[in-house]
């Protein structure tokens, strides 16, 4: 009797093993994402700016949050609002599960966009949502790190400018890892469905 | 200003002999909100237009009192790309309607004179490019609001959409 009770504890260990490694095979498989799969196709996510308290963050301070990432300006009156907008609408579909997901939305206008302008904006739509500003090189690099680009309008007469910029929401993953890409098109049910996925999957909270 | 146009409409006027009526007799204003936003940030202003005339009327702009600039101003998000650009007139065709709504056609409401709150009722006046006027009162609305809210039965509308409601649509 004895002998054979090493021999059961390693083939549980084998079970358990087997297990573990079959585990790891279904995360890597890919995600059923009903939204743009950018899985392995785009950097994970890092830049260096500042946040709407005037703190310096970078990319490494929202891992264990699935991300959404947006670029706009605050004298956008149309498009960028409806976008926040709708995102709004998109956390509080996900309850008490949006705790676990972050809106980050980077000035494309940071000469205007200031830490306390960005903080009135973004608390304007949703307390999940952090404004991000800095240097016009850190944007810039961030814009490009995403293959997105804006260009700044012609000023009228009285100062004031346009900026035409990037429509699309990035989702990354609670490890930082670029998932999915939303178009202001996308449905709110897509991008509500594919971050139920994120929030089960990567990194725990 | 304001007596120069009114001469001008009066002078429109006599010469018609009222054969046919300025572009604001026949055009009804609805649906009209404000998104508002956090200090003095630019405001977007939407409304729908219905025109029960026999002739179609232009959208030229607006004015008011409680915002010192008004732009006619198109969205569009093209090649992935989200733009901005100044239009000229938004056409209300004949018997049928023209929609001012986010993702398109919108007014630009600039330098806020007064601390614009949600709730507030703010007074646009609209102008059509014959020179005639069409005063409307906008519900000043929430930053995050998607529509005109529920008790102005403006269907919610996903973004897409809201692209072809900008079109100028033909009635009957």
């Amino acid at each position: 009797m004895k002998p054979r009770h090493p021999l059961r504890i390693a083939l549980l260990l084998l079970l358990l093993a087997t297990g573990l490694l079959l585990g790891g095979c279904q995360r890597s498989e890919p995600l059923p994402l009903r939204l743009t799969n950018v899985s392995g196709h785009m950097p994970d996510l890092d830049f260096k700016l500042t946040d709407d308290h005037g703190k310096a963050v970078s990319g490494a301070d929202y891992r264990g949050k699935v991300v959404l990432l947006y670029f706009g300006y605050t004298h956008c009156p149309d498009v960028c609002p409806l976008t926040l907008a709708h995102l709004h609408v998109v956390m509080q579909r996900l309850g008490p599960l949006a705790d676990g997901a972050r809106i980050l939305f980077v000035s494309v206008d940071p000469t205007r966009d200031t830490p306390d302008v960005m903080h009135a904006y973004v608390n304007a739509f949703d307390p999940r949502a952090v404004g991000l500003t800095g240097s016009p090189r850190m944007v810039e690099a961030l814009v490009k790190r995403y293959r997105s680009s804006f260009t700044r309008e012609p000023a009228s007469t009285d100062g004031n400018y346009e900026v035409s910029h990037g429509s699309a929401i990035y989702l990354f993953d609670r490890d930082g890892r670029a998932r999915a890409l939303a178009t202001p098109a996308a449905s709110q049910d897509d991008i509500v469905h594919d971050l139920h996925l994120l929030l089960s999957t990567g990194a725990t909270p | 200003m304001r007596a120069r146009r009114l001469s001008f409409l009066l002078a429109g006027l006599l010469l018609t002999g009222g054969a046919h009526a300025s572009a604001a007799e026949h055009v009804h204003a609805s649906h009209a909100w404000i998104r508002v936003l956090p200090g003095n940030l630019p405001a977007g202003a939407y409304v729908t237009l219905s025109n029960d005339g026999d002739m179609a009327a232009a959208l030229s702009g607006a004015h008011s009192t409680t915002y010192g600039e008004v732009m006619l101003h198109r969205s569009s998000s093209e090649g992935g790309m989200s733009r901005m650009a100044m239009v000229d007139s938004l056409s209300v065709p004949a018997h049928g309607s023209a929609v001012l709504a986010p993702a398109g056609y919108h007014l630009m409401l600039m330098k806020p004179t007064r601390p614009v709150q949600p709730g507030d009722s703010v007074r646009l006046i609209l102008q059509f490019t014959d020179g005639s006027t069409l005063p409307a009162d906008f519900l000043a609305r929430p930053a995050n609001a998607v529509d005109a809210g529920e008790d102005r039965a403006m269907p919610a509308m996903g973004m897409k959409s809201m692209d072809h409601a900008a079109m100028p649509q033909a009635g009957h």
